[in-house]
């Protein structure tokens, strides 16, 4: 009975997986085309943008209330914001323009949002990656004191990304007001994130309602990882892990309700 | 076999829930050709985008042990900025199979030669029928769903789509729905009437054609 069902499970695995590839392979394709430098858009969209940033906030020697060069701050901050932030973004209206794919079975919309969001995390984080790589190569940035803490900290964030667009997504898919509302939303949070300020610099009724704010631990724990003793980060990965659950949990049960009502075009 | 257990289907509206049909039985076994008729909006292609499985139904049970095609004559899951092949790949893709092997087949029968590579969008509307009928017949399934008369391209071209799906497919089980009882007479074995929320299974094809042009004649 149980290798049965573990065979059931591997198999439906593989279903899975092909179908997230094959629409991987699609978004790929539709979205980048075969033009100019194609797929490589994926990350140097992300590229541009947090090298803009890291200029801009260079020339304006804006505060962020610490010692460290800017372009190590810029670097940390604006990356992990364009993870958890862009995600959303993409999911919300991902199921209209892909309403005729589900004429075919083992096409379902957790399907169409996985693929996009591998896609998004892996561009912002090929982004982060090769930044980090070219500003540690030029002497611009150390190198990260704990690596694998900065890899820890990406992923919690990834993770909220991940179900924040999952819940967003399908409840965009009820009602056209989640879209209206997420841009100034997701443009209000930026400054809010703790990508552009460390927690510790601000006062301390500050502080507390903005670690209320589940990306501000991420992003506190990418720094701590990056610069480590020079400074004095604050975070607390369990409430960051407790909000995450909370919003997959509502995301799946969204998704769930939305799925058994979609209608293929 | 495919088995649909007592399956209703209600769709929420903006004045409230609709009935599209309800407590539907209906079983087809391997090799079989099932017929069902019914007027537009008597909800046929809802029917058979339930079994298809592409959507769900509001109760009842749908079970299949055979595999089963999408719904047929439905080419509108191209991307027009993708190309003929690129489609191609698409759906090989999803169904687990080569694509490679597929190319020619494709481009044969579809009649599209070079235009296989090229942009979807820049194909006129026959171009794509043939597209699209050539990629539904490169994944093999023990069941075909067809949607409507597959009346694709000129009569010659018909006439090939016809031989490549009831000729060399014939052992195949079908569930064809269409509000033509002279194309449901002509390939199938059995049919169902779908009127007013409810299916009517009949026991001969003559019976079931019969009841329809009531209905059909009552209606009008």
């Amino acid at each position: 009975m149980t290798s049965v069902t573990v065979r059931q499970f591997f198999r439906s695995s593989a279903i899975e997986w092909r179908v997230i590839r094959a629409l991987l392979l699609r978004e790929i394709l539709t979205r980048f085309g075969r033009h100019n430098i194609g797929f490589l858009w994926l990350f140097v969209e992300p590229m541009l943008f947090t090298l803009g940033v890291t200029t801009l906030w260079t020339l304006a020697k804006s505060f962020h209330g610490s010692n460290l060069p800017i372009a190590a701050f810029a670097l940390t901050g604006y990356s992990t914001v364009l993870l958890w932030r862009n995600m959303p973004a993409r999911c919300i209206g991902a199921i209209e323009p892909n309403l005729s794919l589900m004429y075919h079975r083992n096409v379902k919309i957790i399907d169409i949002f996985s693929a996009r969001l591998l896609l998004e995390g892996g561009g912002a984080t090929i982004s982060f990656v090769v930044l980090s790589i070219v500003f540690i190569a030029t002497g611009v940035v150390d190198p990260p004191e704990d690596v694998l803490q900065v890899i820890g900290g990406w992923l919690m964030t990834a993770w909220f990304g991940v179900s924040l667009a999952l819940l967003v997504g399908s409840l965009a898919q009820e009602s056209e007001l989640v879209d209206k509302l997420w841009q100034p939303a997701a443009y209000l949070l930026f400054p809010l994130s703790g990508a552009a300020f460390l927690v510790d610099a601000l006062p301390p009724t500050a502080q507390h309602y903005l670690l209320y704010l589940p990306m501000v631990h991420g992003t506190e724990y990418i720094r701590e990882g990056y610069f480590g003793s020079r400074i004095r980060a604050h975070y607390d990965l369990s409430y960051m892990a407790f909000c995450n659950t909370l919003l997959f949990l509502l995301a799946m049960a969204k998704m769930r309700k939305v799925g058994r009502e979609v209608i293929p075009e | 076999m495919i088995r649909l257990i007592d399956v209703s289907k209600y769709y929420s509206t903006r004045f409230g829930s609709t009935k599209v049909f309800d407590h539907v039985n209906l079983r087809v076994a391997p090799g079989e050709r099932v017929g069902i008729l019914g007027r537009n909006g008597a909800g046929k292609s809802t029917m058979i985008r339930l079994i298809s499985g592409a959507e769900r139904p509001t109760s009842g049970r749908i079970e299949r042990t055979m595999s089963v095609s999408w719904p047929l004559a439905f080419g509108g899951a191209f991307q027009g900025t993708l190309t003929g092949l690129d489609n191609l790949r698409f759906i090989c893709r999803i169904y687990g199979v080569d694509p490679e092997d597929k190319i020619g087949f494709v481009q044969e029968f579809s009649e599209l030669g070079l235009y296989l590579r090229e942009p979807v969008r820049s194909y006129s509307s026959g171009m794509r029928a043939r597209l699209a009928f050539a990629i539904s017949m490169v994944i093999e399934f023990d069941c075909f769903l067809i949607d409507e008369i597959v009346a694709v391209g000129d009569a010659r071209f018909h006439e090939k789509c016809n031989y490549e799906l009831f000729e060399k497919r014939g052992d195949r089980a079908m569930i064809i729905v269409s509000h033509d009882a002279s194309y449901i007479r002509e390939h199938c074995s059995r049919a169902a009437v779908l009127s007013a929320g409810e299916l009517h299974e009949k026991e001969s094809l003559d019976e079931a054609f019969d009841f329809y042009h009531r209905e059909t004649a009552l209606a009008a």
